[in-house]
């Protein structure tokens, strides 16, 4: 169980809804690895008049809390249209915000997302920031009203899991009671369970589910790493030592440290 | 006195449907509002009878619903098909993609940057590995959906495009009706899906073959057409829009053009296309009986690839349904 926002949420893995081979599979990943948050883009989708409504209707039907998202958003108006849009379609004041600094590299704007934060947050808005894991933008954040924050691991879709763990685990002992969700750059599940046996309390991944050869496979074996790592952090796993450690004692050899 | 159906929809499904039809022995009349194909996806569409590079992005049924896809067309239409394969490629960076999209999908061969010279001479240097799928075709839907209707008046079909004739109380009414109406038909669980296409015209550049670019968001696909033209798509957007381009999209499908060949720089834009396809949640076309009406629908990417076994499906439950009928 994580808390979001006072919300209690059943799974710590929190799953998006693109580019998945068909809604169809889409509704089979979910239902075989059960995310307790689904996440959905819109700022493409809601571009016309016409937004898709049929595509709406099939994410409302997979049953599980919708967290709607700014993603592709890359300036502080775009991202707070898109937001506001979200609350009529959704009607959830929850908003993952995404302010995008680049479209290559899809790097956030910490700048304009702390911006947005504020402004959400006057408007009633329960923000989830995707955001780095830099330290001071974290505690921006915070005090714009954040309760959630979310670093990457590395840059979306990048499939390349935590490139710099010393970051996220200083990251995890600044904010020891702030809600952390790992969003971003999660390519396997081994890197799921990674970042929870770090102490996140949940992580946020799409591509690696929805681009593997078997996306419906791999939302299971994500669901079991995610659960498997936090299980993990839980019971207290070993420090790394230098020396190797006989698990008993080795007869005939004084156990102690010769001078 | 054979069995009288009334097909709606002149786009793809409708035709290819229409022509089994007559092949059973079917007296047919084919309604489209819309005349020359001004409101039919298919017109917008590739083209392309791709069921192993499709596998990408779908389920099994695609391959075995489209394998036989480029046989039918060239059966029907014997002038229309291009038996070329399809060549896919990706920028460096990007070139693990290529390892995903071949290990979801088969019957293609690893090429280096020689072989891809030897296929596409315009494309030396450019790339160092692509993928060929031999045994792929594309066809011109421009070209192939009039010859296909005329095709079909050949053979007897009537064409009405004022209006319906079912509509008509004063006529006998059809012994059946096949709704082929794509994402204008309101059939529960179809949604529509924006796709986006331009057309460029570029001396510069051959090629001989349908060209796929894959890349991580944006993956585009170039097929050549006559006089020196080549349709660049297509956008795969959760929106029933049918409004204009966006400027986004049309940056990215230049983008990607302009990565398989700079000289697409200097390509004229000779159209836009803004279509919505027909989709039901798994992607994959459905022929169904709704109260006595029966539907073929949900092609959305695939329409010149799965109407051929569609069609023939359809045309099988007309002739069962009739035969129940007596």
């Amino acid at each position: 169980m994580v808390t979001f926002y006072g919300e209690n949420i059943s799974s710590r893995m929190l799953l998006g809804t693109a580019q998945y081979p068909s809604p169809a599979v889409l509704a089979e990943a979910v239902k075989i690895s059960e995310p307790g948050i689904v996440t959905v883009s819109l700022r493409r989708e809601t571009a016309g008049n016409n937004a898709g409504g049929e595509f709406w209707e099939l994410i409302r039907a997979l049953g599980v809390k919708v967290l709607p998202n700014t993603a592709g958003c890359h300036s502080v108006k775009e991202a707070v249209t898109t937001a506001k849009m979200a609350r009529e379609l959704f009607k959830t004041d929850w908003i993952k915000l995404e302010v995008i600094g680049h479209h290559d590299t899809l790097q956030p704007d910490v700048f304009g997302l702390v911006e947005a934060a504020k402004i959400l947050i006057d408007d009633g808005f329960k923000v989830f920031p995707y955001t780095t894991e830099d330290l001071m933008t974290g505690e921006k954040l915070l005090q714009a009203g954040c309760e959630v924050l979310m670093p990457w691991c590395a840059p979306i879709g990048s499939a390349k899991g935590p490139v710099n763990p010393d970051a996220l685990r200083s990251y995890r002992a600044y904010f020891p009671e702030t809600t952390l969700v790992v969003d971003a750059g999660l390519g396997r599940p081994s890197h799921a369970a990674q970042v929870m046996e770090l102490g996140y309390d949940a992580v946020l991944l799409n591509t690696a589910v929805a681009k593997a050869v078997d996306p419906i496979k791999m939302a299971k074996a994500f669901a079991g790493a995610v659960s498997a790592g936090r299980d993990a952090f839980e019971a207290g796993p070993l420090e790394p030592r230098d020396m190797a450690v006989p698990s008993t004692p080795v007869i005939g050899m004084a156990v102690f440290d010769s001078p | 006195m054979s069995k009288h159906i009334l097909v709606r929809g002149a786009g793809v499904a409708g035709l290819t449907t229409a022509l089994e039809l007559l092949r059973q022995g079917f007296e047919v009349t084919l309604f489209d509002p819309a005349p020359a194909f001004a409101k039919s996806a298919s017109w917008l569409a590739g083209g392309m009878l791709a069921p192993w590079c499709e596998r990408e992005g779908a389920e099994e049924d695609v391959i075995t619903l489209g394998q036989r896809a480029a046989d039918w067309w060239e059966e029907a239409l014997p002038e229309e098909v291009e038996r070329r394969g399809t060549l896919v490629v990706a920028p460096q960076r990007d070139a693990g993609e290529l390892k995903r999209f071949s290990a979801r999908t088969r019957e293609f061969e690893w090429l280096d940057g020689e072989q891809i010279a030897a296929l596409e001479p315009d494309l030396e240097g450019r790339f160092a590995k692509g993928l060929f799928f031999a045994s792929e075709a594309h066809l011109d839907p421009r070209k192939a959906l009039p010859a296909l209707m005329a095709k079909l008046e050949g053979l007897g079909a009537k064409i009405v495009h004022d209006k319906d004739p079912s509509a008509d109380e004063a006529k006998p009414q059809f012994d059946l009706v096949l709704d082929c109406t794509g994402a204008s038909s309101d059939l529960a669980g179809l949604r529509g899906v924006r796709g986006e296409m331009l057309i460029l015209e570029c001396k510069d550049v051959r090629l001989s073959r349908a060209v796929r670019m894959l890349h991580p968001r944006i993956p585009i696909y170039i097929v050549p057409r006559a006089g020196r033209r080549f349709m660049v798509g297509a956008t795969m957007i959760e929106s029933e829009d049918d409004g204009p381009i966006s400027a986004r999209s049309m940056m990215e499908l230049l983008n990607a053009a302009y990565a398989l060949h700079p000289a697409f720089a200097e390509a004229k834009i000779v159209e836009t296309g803004v279509g919505v396809r027909p989709a039901f949640a798994d992607n994959l076309p459905k022929v169904m009986n709704v109260d006595g009406t029966v539907h073929v629908n949900g092609f959305y990417r695939h329409g010149f690839l799965l109407s051929p076994a569609t069609a023939i499906q359809a045309a099988d439950l007309a002739a069962t349904t009739l035969k129940g009928a007596h």
